[in-house]
């Protein structure tokens, strides 16, 4: 579903942010990205959408080269979902509009298809009364569902998770989780740069762990957090499973 | 100072058989909304498509957006008038110059297209500046839905970047409106220009611009108010800057 081979990315002449950074992401997987901060996690996964254009190296998602110039990207960026971590809901719209504006003006879905589709995944989110609030109106743990269930409205082939919990109070952690959870259990394919280390434990069938621009560790969960074979990600798990 | 007090002249009869003095004030007020209108237009058209190259990543884009502030703000607005009225006819070819001298309502047009164009470099700063102010996120949520650039201008940086410039935008009405007066240079007998011919008709130069302030006062503050009830049905709730 998603290969990505040999990526290389500089910000300026001398800066490198990822280094010769190879994985992939099977059908119905759920891979989880961690690392430190500054580690090149977003960057990666913002890579695979082309949020973020790098220099060497290729990205093919569904069978489709990422950074080839012939790629029409607005078209294969909206076949995947993206979840960021300050959630990025659009505060002029309401709910149920911020969920039905790609659907209308990139799927071309009429507006009460847009609609209907977008209560229907409200009501998964659990969120249906609030479709008519603005996003300032709700709290950081349900714009985030919002901003899933707006993914989702694209019916995506996979999706793509920045750091979701990240910018949540410790109490609403878990609402997002739960949703990204029952996801994970219905087969979306999930790529996921998360510190939830219970989430990953979960249901994560592979997990990657990056430093420096790196990939220094990518491994089945199990093997991750039993044995991880590199030092630096030892003292990763050590640091933060301490408490 | 012996100066005779005569409120009332407005209701006398003018020396060039238009009716009262108060006619002429009130035609001179007419065709100072109505240069200011179109002003403001021409300044919110270009001044939104500059205010948008000057957001935008290309290098290019940038560079006229930069080059056409510099160019509009850098001059004085008498100097630009006299630049549009006297001196771009001779610089033209001789048939197309005698036909812009000739052209009826010339100081009309000229004034209208000069402040508005002098105002457009002021309100392509400011939109450059609000949609600057916008999270990073914004425009990547819009590209990550499949939006395209354009798009993303239309229906998500723009809608918020204008809710943010408002407050400065009327102050830029405001100045449009005032402005206009500097089209007495170029033969507009505007607000400003009819006080002048009243005075002297009349030789009273306190009460003619007595009522040449109260006009201008009038029309700004209709701006003022209007401006503000945009403002208010716009405003987003829950939203920081829409209280």
């Amino acid at each position: 579903m998603i290969e990505i081979s040999h990526v290389n990315k500089w910000y300026g002449p001398t800066f490198q942010v990822l280094k010769d950074c190879t994985t992939s992401v099977a059908k119905g997987e759920v891979v989880v990205v961690c690392g430190p901060s500054g580690s090149g996690k977003s960057t990666l996964i913002k890579c695979v959408n082309a949020l973020e254009p790098f220099q060497e190296g290729q990205i093919i998602l569904d069978g489709i080269k990422v950074n080839d110039p012939k790629t029409d990207l607005p078209k294969l960026r909206a076949r995947v979902g993206m979840v960021f971590q300050h959630f990025e809901l659009f505060p002029h719209l309401r709910i149920i509009d911020n969920l039905c504006l790609a659907q209308e003006k990139v799927l071309g879905r009429s507006h009460e298809e847009a609609v209907a589709k977008g209560n229907k995944l409200l009501e998964r989110v659990g969120l249906t009364v609030h479709a008519n609030k603005y996003p300032a109106e709700l709290s950081g743990g349900q714009q985030q569902r919002v901003a899933i269930a707006r993914a989702l409205a694209m019916d995506p082939i996979a999706m793509l998770f920045d750091e979701p919990t990240s910018a949540l109070d410790p109490e609403m952690i878990s609402e997002v989780l739960d949703v990204m959870v029952d996801l994970a259990h219905e087969g979306m394919t999930m790529m996921v740069v998360t510190h939830e280390m219970g989430f990953a434990s979960k249901v994560a069938h592979r997990v990657i762990f990056m430093d420096k621009g790196e990939i220094v560790e990518d491994a089945q969960k199990t093997d991750f957090f039993g044995s991880p074979r590199s030092e630096r990600a030892q003292k990763f798990l050590s640091k933060i499973l301490s408490h | 100072m012996n100066y005779n007090w005569n409120w009332h002249i407005f209701f006398e009869p003018n020396p060039t058989g238009s009716g009262t003095y108060l006619d002429m004030l009130v035609s001179g007020l007419w065709l100072t909304i109505k240069t200011a209108l179109l002003a403001w237009i021409i300044a919110l058209i270009f001044g939104t498509v500059i205010g948008i190259l000057r957001s935008l990543p290309s290098k290019t884009a940038s560079w006229i957006g930069f080059a056409y502030v510099e160019f509009f703000r850098n001059m004085p607005l008498l100097v630009q008038l006299f630049l549009w009225f006297f001196v771009l006819p001779e610089l033209l070819p001789r048939a197309a110059g005698l036909w812009l001298k000739q052209l009826p309502n010339a100081p009309f047009w000229t004034a209208a297209i000069g402040v508005g164009l002098f105002m457009s470099a002021r309100v392509a700063v400011q939109l450059a500046a609000g949609i600057a102010s916008l999270p990073r996120g914004q425009k990547q949520a819009a590209t990550a839905l499949g939006l395209t650039l354009t798009q993303g201008y239309r229906y998500v940086l723009l809608p918020m970047a204008f809710r943010i410039i408002m407050p400065p935008l009327t102050s830029e009405f405001l100045n449009t409106v005032k402005n206009t007066s500097v089209a007495i240079t170029i033969g507009l007998i505007e607000l400003t220009g009819q006080a002048r011919a009243m005075q002297e008709f009349s030789f009273q130069v306190f009460e003619a611009f007595t009522a040449a302030t109260v006009m201008y006062l009038a029309i700004n503050i209709i701006v003022v108010t209007g401006m503000r009830f945009l403002e208010r049905s716009l405003a987003i709730p829950g939203y920081i800057t829409g209280k």
